[in-house]
């Protein structure tokens, strides 16, 4: 009895899984791979992308998240998955193009090119504008709390030349600073005054040695709660994901100092083992339609590089000049660093965490 | 002779999920980054990076303080618990697993809301006048905060083991001790305790072996990272050298290994005793 319970069980689950793979079969899938809370989804009445594409396309989107920059690429790389859409930033597009792993694309497909922004066009990642197409664009700035500042700190942040407010010694454990070498680096690079795609052994071994003289929280999603909760006196962080604990809590303000800042890009890619390469340029093409463009970026607060989309954009979100400041010279975007350099950091890191003492 | 049919869905678990990724952290521990057989990983864990040896000295250090400080808690609360009405054993039984249910995370990041700054710890000790306004707890991001976290964090894996064993002893063992003129503390030592040995050897490794490897405990209410979040630096990320984080894996685990070992040989010697 028992083995005929279970004959008849699995066929049964044979048969629906034949009968999954027959469904999809009539539609054609994308499979998308973008970061966590990084495109519209129909909340707060803005626009369900995903969703309208399938519509308009009639075929059926897989949409998965990856977490970090790195772990994309790791998992491109073991070759166990096969998206036909990412979202990379601009080192990473760099590192990938370069290694061979993302196709061309047939811009003929994307006429909705030209609504992004010259200036966003044929950056130091992507020169010959082969590889990919802006999604977003946002800088990394010291997020500080009015409440729990002394006056004179108060206007020294608020005129910031630099990062150095970051080591101040009156505020013992409430300062963050991010939880990864590459941008936790960039910020002590940018302080002493060097290039954050230094490759100087040197200089990289002083920028971990000015980590170290204070005991940061290291902090990546952990920002969300304890910058809202006044736990926090200073961070530093990106500029779209200030804007959303803004929100909840008006005494958090954010400045970019004078020194210059991170300025990343994130870029939408085709893998070279992609499926379907002619619907993820339609899908790519769909993204940059004003309406589309305008509900993600109102919604996520990140800064678009649309033209049209910021045609119609709200003007109160337009005019914020932390989402849309203007851009100065020292901003760096990040490049492609070489193997032994990624490695120097890696190694640092280690000593800089063991040490946080 | 038993069929063994009902073992092999068993052993083909085991197999993907035990053996083959220890087969996989054993190869790339010893070997680097062109597939060639190497032993400078471990070469460099023992001899050449300051860091490593230093944080696993570090990890030791701190596993150590908190299993003997888990054993020093949870003896007598193992012991009052088997004293009481079966009723009472059961709710006492069912509180101490009750936080296990939830995410150890979770459990960790409400010790946050605790000891961070103008925290719960920080207003209560305000209130009650032990701290001025403004000052805060010495206690968030210390060692002693990382042993208070893991302490909280595994003593239930020591009080279990413990109570199992001596709730099993009979009271007419405590009685007939104390007909014959020990004293309440003379049961304890030569009675109770040596036939509750095996418990605390158990209790010992379930929170030693887990303490050793612990993560994120130490990030979130230490700061700095312990030998789990190095194995986790070396094996994510650009720059990452998974070769280094395996070999380090590795040594834990030798070590590990060899702790249990001792421990269990000191069990089976108290056996031959108490047989």
């Amino acid at each position: 009895m028992k083995k005929l319970t279970s004959i008849v069980l699995a066929l049964a689950m044979l048969l629906s899984a034949a009968a999954l793979f027959a469904s999809c079969s009539k539609k054609e899938t994308l499979v998308v791979c973008n970061w966590g809370e990084y495109i519209s989804d129909g909340e707060d009445g803005y626009m369900d992308v995903v969703a309208e594409f399938e519509k308009k396309f009639d075929c059926k989107v897989e949409y998965v998240v990856a977490e970090t920059n790195e772990t994309l690429y790791s998992l491109m790389k073991s070759g166990s998955v096969a998206y036909d859409v990412i979202f990379p930033s601009d080192y990473m597009v760099e590192k990938m193009a370069k290694e061979g792993m993302l196709a061309e694309i047939n811009f003929d497909n994307i006429p909705n090119y030209k609504n992004i922004l010259p200036e966003f066009k044929g950056l130091a990642y992507d020169p010959e504008e082969k590889y990919s197409v802006p999604y977003f664009w946002g800088t990394v700035g010291i997020v500080y709390n009015e409440k729990l500042l002394t006056p004179e700190d108060l206007a020294t942040v608020e005129n910031a030349k630099d990062f150095e407010i970051l080591w101040s010694e009156n505020y013992p454990n409430r300062i963050m600073m991010f939880n990864n070498p590459r941008d936790a680096f960039g910020v002590a690079l940018k302080t002493l005054g060097y290039s954050q795609n230094t490759t100087s052994e040197a200089e990289i071994r002083q920028a971990a040695a000015k980590l170290k003289e204070q005991k940061f929280l290291y902090y990546m999603d952990e920002f969300f709660t304890a910058m809202p909760n006044d736990s926090l006196a200073l961070g530093v962080y990106y500029a779209g994901d200030y804007l959303t604990v803004a929100a909840e809590n008006e005494n958090l303000k954010f400045v970019i100092p004078e020194c210059g800042t991170n300025i990343f890009n994130d870029a939408m890619c085709i893998p070279k083992n992609a499926r379907n390469q002619t619907l993820a340029e339609k899908f790519i093409n769909f993204m940059l339609e004003p309406e589309v463009g305008r509900d993600n970026a109102e919604y996520l607060g990140y800064s678009s590089p649309n033209a049209a989309a910021l045609e119609i954009m709200d003007e109160e979100i337009k005019d914020d000049p932390v989402a849309y400041p203007e851009r100065k010279d020292s901003w760096e975007a990040f490049r492609d660093l070489p193997e032994e350099t990624n490695a120097l950091m890696r190694d640092l890191w280690a000593e800089i965490l063991t040490d946080n003492k | 002779m038993k069929s063994k049919k009902p073992l092999i869905p068993y052993a083909i678990w085991m197999a993907i999920f035990v053996v083959i990724p220890l087969i996989m952290i054993i190869v790339n521990a010893f070997t680097d980054k062109s597939g060639a057989f190497t032993l400078d990983n471990l070469e460099r864990i023992f001899f050449k990076d300051p860091t490593l040896r230093y944080n696993f000295l570090n990890s030791l250090k701190i596993a150590l303080i908190s299993t003997v400080l888990c054993l020093v808690l949870a003896y007598p609360i193992a012991l009052i618990m088997a004293r009481q009405k079966p009723s009472v054993q059961r709710l006492l039984h069912f509180l101490i697993m009750l936080p296990m249910w939830m995410n150890f995370v979770l459990r960790i990041c409400s010790w946050l809301l605790v000891l961070q700054p103008d925290g719960i710890l920080d207003v209560m000790l305000r209130g009650v006048g032990l701290l001025s306004p403004g000052q805060s707890n010495p206690l968030y991001m210390t060692e002693t905060a990382v042993v208070l976290g893991i302490v909280y964090n595994y003593l239930p894996f020591m009080i279990l083991p413990i109570y199992t064993t001596v709730a099993k002893i009979p009271r007419s063992l405590y009685e007939a001790g104390e007909d014959l003129g020990c004293s309440r503390w003379n049961v304890l030592k030569k009675i109770v305790f040596p036939l509750s040995v095996p418990g605390v050897i158990s209790g010992l490794t379930m929170v030693f072996v887990p303490a050793m490897s612990s993560f994120v405990i130490s990030m979130k209410l230490g700061g700095f990272a312990l030998m789990g979040d190095i194995i986790d630096n070396y094996y994510k990320g650009t720059g990452g050298d998974p070769h280094l984080g395996a070999a380090v894996s590795i040594v834990l685990m030798f070590f590990i290994i060899l702790s249990i070992a001792l421990m269990n040989r000191f069990d089976k010697d108290d056996d031959v005793v108490l047989a």
